[in-house]
């Protein structure tokens, strides 16, 4: 049953010695509490109160690592909801490109540049495919360790290690264990041997079964084996099944601190319609998939995905917030307008749609509303005329235009004499009310 | 080994709302869609029944929408420059379950067609197709009050889902749809608690949760898509947890949203590496659709016909499994 931050304290040292990170005993003990942290990241814990509490103050969902350490590294699970606004989504979902058995080693080095390939950013965050799933079905041991060393020496990032003949995955996790790969993976039919090659090679170890009872006594398998580091894993393109079975594994864990299930879960999801793949993809990136297998690798398909992602894990207690500064949108110039805005996501990004559409090329002013928008800003007191004259002045906004017309949000008319008052942005216009109202006014007032 | 019972218990079910009549209703639907009745959340049918699955309807308006790509025109093709071929194409060709018709025409900054000209294009999609309609004004609060109020007129007895009652016209919209038999569509600017109190008026000023669709702004992937996910989400486990003024089925228009954004308009010499924009876009629109599909949605309004066709076989395959 979950422990109250003040049970756990109680079986601490009670010594502050911030060893653990953290200022204070209490204040750890509310982190365990959170399940953000584990009891035994406290070094000075008496081996009684570790075995007493150990199993109960465990994350109810284990965090796994898979790949060497660094910043490639992957790392999946430890959630805590099921829904994000009950908290949040912590640890995204990994796309990972597949790379099948059946290309030659020509085909499968340039595959793998195209997966290194894959990083874009949005809206100021990398995002990119962060696996390779390498199939060695079907290969010979020789060839599957061959195409394992080759592609995980030239990989930007961690390798799943696909196949079905433990011992052909052995010999290929053999040839790259200091990569800890995911060894992908153990059924009904390959337990006791894929475990085993998990096990040997010290590497985290995918799982499946039909029903979630025989997962679960796989998962017990493998932690019986010595592999802690165990992810659950399903066939995506079951769509119905897959949800029903994605979602009671994780409620069993997260609510019911199930510990044979309490393990992250991936979804392979590849399959030759590049719409029909985005549709799995997307759909088990909302419900909880903390890996995705997929086959395409067009930026067309993977931006989609990967903003999902992106939105799906971003924090709901976190307003999303903008760089407060002086934005150019096209080729600006000094007789280009100047707009303000919040600092909000997502009216700086409607703003800075709306001026692109309009294809006249301004400079977005953004002054820092601790992520509020326009109205919430104004009734908070987060935004004012002085703040905004403020700003103008800290990015040095007149410096950059030769006119002094400044354009306000149509929310906030009252601004306008305010500003003409008391700064050298002498002509104030009252912009639209709403960002889509943009394109328009900029042509009706702006030559 | 046994696995512990993670069934939930959910006490309420989702009301449903039917759009349409046929001819022994009073209408000329050859169908009536009905949505909403959900005693679980999405595709969860351990716990709980779906006896309704979730709809497409095809997105068209009466002009062709200022901003749209080429690439999404091209796919629809010469039809988008008339409502009727544009909604029959929908309804033959896509096989959407019913028509979104969106009156921007009317709009005073735009083409400013009058509430009559916009009645007759009601009509026009009506004689055209023979499934459900639901319209929208042209997002000009002012105008929208005479122009829906014509368009009802001219669709009265046919059921349609009337888009959109918001704080500030839900007097109108309630009275429309209560003088003409039609469904309305209560809108909030990505506000869970706009939605609900939206709601509340609609019932204290005399009209049926009954015959009403909650619709959130509807963010597309990227723009928001986070906020108005998580509302879907909570509007459905509040509803089935018990709170009736949010057991109402929801539509995303995701459509109409999808169609302004970068990622949408702009083609990879725009943007390079990014794709081609002709896979691009419908992939944007898909992948918006499918995040809202599974937080709940139970009408999605969309414009591009992969997407359309993606989103029908996703759902076939949901209700078939």
């Amino acid at each position: 049953m979950a422990m109250t931050g003040m049970d756990i304290y109680k079986n601490l040292p009670k010594s502050n010695c911030k060893e653990c990170g953290f200022p204070t005993c209490l204040a750890f003990a509310m982190q365990v509490a959170a399940k953000q942290k584990a009891l035994t990241d406290c070094p000075q814990l008496s081996d009684e109160a570790k075995d007493a509490f150990a199993d109960a103050s465990a994350p109810p969902m284990k965090l796994v690592h898979i790949g060497p350490e660094g910043d490639a590294q992957v790392k999946i699970g430890q959630e805590t909801v099921m829904f994000r606004h009950e908290d949040k989504f912590y640890n995204a979902s990994a796309l990972a490109g597949k790379v099948a058995a059946s290309l030659s080693d020509e085909e499968a080095s340039a595959r793998l540049r195209q997966i290194n390939e894959a990083a874009f950013s949005r809206i100021g965050q990398d995002i990119s495919v962060s696996m390779a799933a390498v199939e060695v079905e079907g290969l010979s041991a020789d060839a599957a360790a061959g195409r394992a060393k080759t592609l995980a020496d030239a990989s930007r990032v961690p390798l799943i290690l696909m196949g079905s003949d433990p011992a052909v995955v052995a010999a290929a996790a053999g040839a790259i264990a200091d990569k800890k790969p995911l060894i992908y993976q153990a059924t009904a039919d390959n337990a006791e041997a894929m475990i085993k090659v998990a096990a040997d090679n010290k590497c985290p170890l995918a799982a499946t079964a039909d029903t979630l009872e025989e997962l679960a006594d796989l998962a017990r398998s493998a932690a019986d084996a010595g592999v802690g580091d165990v992810v659950l894993s399903f066939d995506g393109r079951d769509t119905a099944k897959t949800l029903r079975n994605i979602t009671s594994a994780r409620r069993a864990a997260l609510k019911k601190n199930f510990r044979a299930l309490g393990f992250p879960a991936m979804v392979d999801a590849a399959c030759d319609d590049p719409f029909k793949e985005t549709v799995l993809a997307a759909t088990f990136t909302a419900k909880y998939a903390g890996i995705i297998i997929i086959n395409g690798l067009d930026g067309s398909e993977l931006i989609p995905l990967l903003t999902a992602a992106q939105n799906i894990y971003t924090d709901p207690q976190v307003p999303n917030t903008v760089e407060a500064k002086l934005y150019e949108v096209g080729d600006v110039t000094d007789s280009s307008p100047v707009l303000f805005t919040t600092n909000f996501a997502l009216t700086y990004f409607s703003v800075e749609g709306e001026v692109e559409r309009s294809k006249v090329p301004s400079y977005i002013c953004v002054v820092d509303t601790e992520g509020l928008g326009v109205l919430n800003a104004y009734a908070g007191d987060k935004i004012s005329p002085e703040k905004v004259v403020k700003t103008l002045g800290e990015q040095s906004v007149a410096d950059k235009v030769k006119h002094r017309k400044l354009i306000i949000p149509g929310l906030l008319p009252p601004f306008r004499a305010e500003i003409e008052d008391t700064s050298e942005w002498k002509e104030v216009i009252i912009g639209p009310e709403s960002a889509t109202g943009i394109p328009r006014f900029l042509a009706e007032n702006w030559n | 080994m046994e696995v512990t019972d993670i069934k939930e218990k959910w006490t309420n079910k989702i009301r449903t709302v039917t759009i349409g009549a046929t001819a022994d209703e009073g209408g000329t639907r050859a169908n009536t869609v009905t949505v909403g009745g959900e005693t679980t959340l999405p595709f969860l049918t351990f716990e709980g029944e779906i006896p309704n699955r979730p709809v497409i309807a095809g997105a068209i308006a009466d002009v062709v929408p200022e901003g749209w790509p080429q690439i999404l025109k091209d796919a629809i093709g010469d039809v988008i420059n008339s409502p009727a071929e544009w909604a029959q194409k929908c309804v033959e060709e896509y096989k959407v379950d019913l028509i979104s018709l969106k009156l921007i025409g009317g709009d005073p900054a735009g083409a400013n067609r009058g509430p009559s000209e916009c009645a007759e294009t009601v009509k026009s999609v009506l004689e055209a197709v023979d499934v459900p309609l639901i319209f929208w004004g042209c997002d000009d609060e002012e105008k929208d009050n005479e122009l829906l109020m014509e368009c009802s007129h001219a669709a009265k007895g046919e059921k349609c889902l009337i888009g959109s009652a918001t704080e500030s016209n839900y007097r109108t919209l309630g009275a429309i749809g209560t003088a003409d038999k039609h469904k309305v569509i209560a809108e909030a600017p990505v506000d869970i608690n706009i939605g609900k109190q939206v709601n509340i008026l609609l019932q204290d000023a005399g009209f049926s949760l009954n015959d009403v669709v909650m619709c959130q702004v509807t963010a597309a992937l990227g723009y928001g898509f986070d906020y108005v996910y998580t509302i879907f989400e909570r509007v459905r486990i509040a509803g089935l947890k018990g709170d009736d003024l949010m057991a109402l089925p929801q539509i995303a228009n995701v459509g109409w949203e999808t169609w302004k954004v970068k990622e949408a308009l702009q083609d990879d010499d725009v943007l390079p590496g990014w794709g081609k924009l002709a896979d691009r876009g419908p992939m944007w629109e898909t992948t918006a659709a499918t995040g809202y599909l599974h937080a709940g949605a139970d009408i999605l309004t969309l414009a591009h016909p992969k997407s359309i066709a993606a989103m029908r076989e996703a759902i076939d395959e949901l209700m078939a499994n």
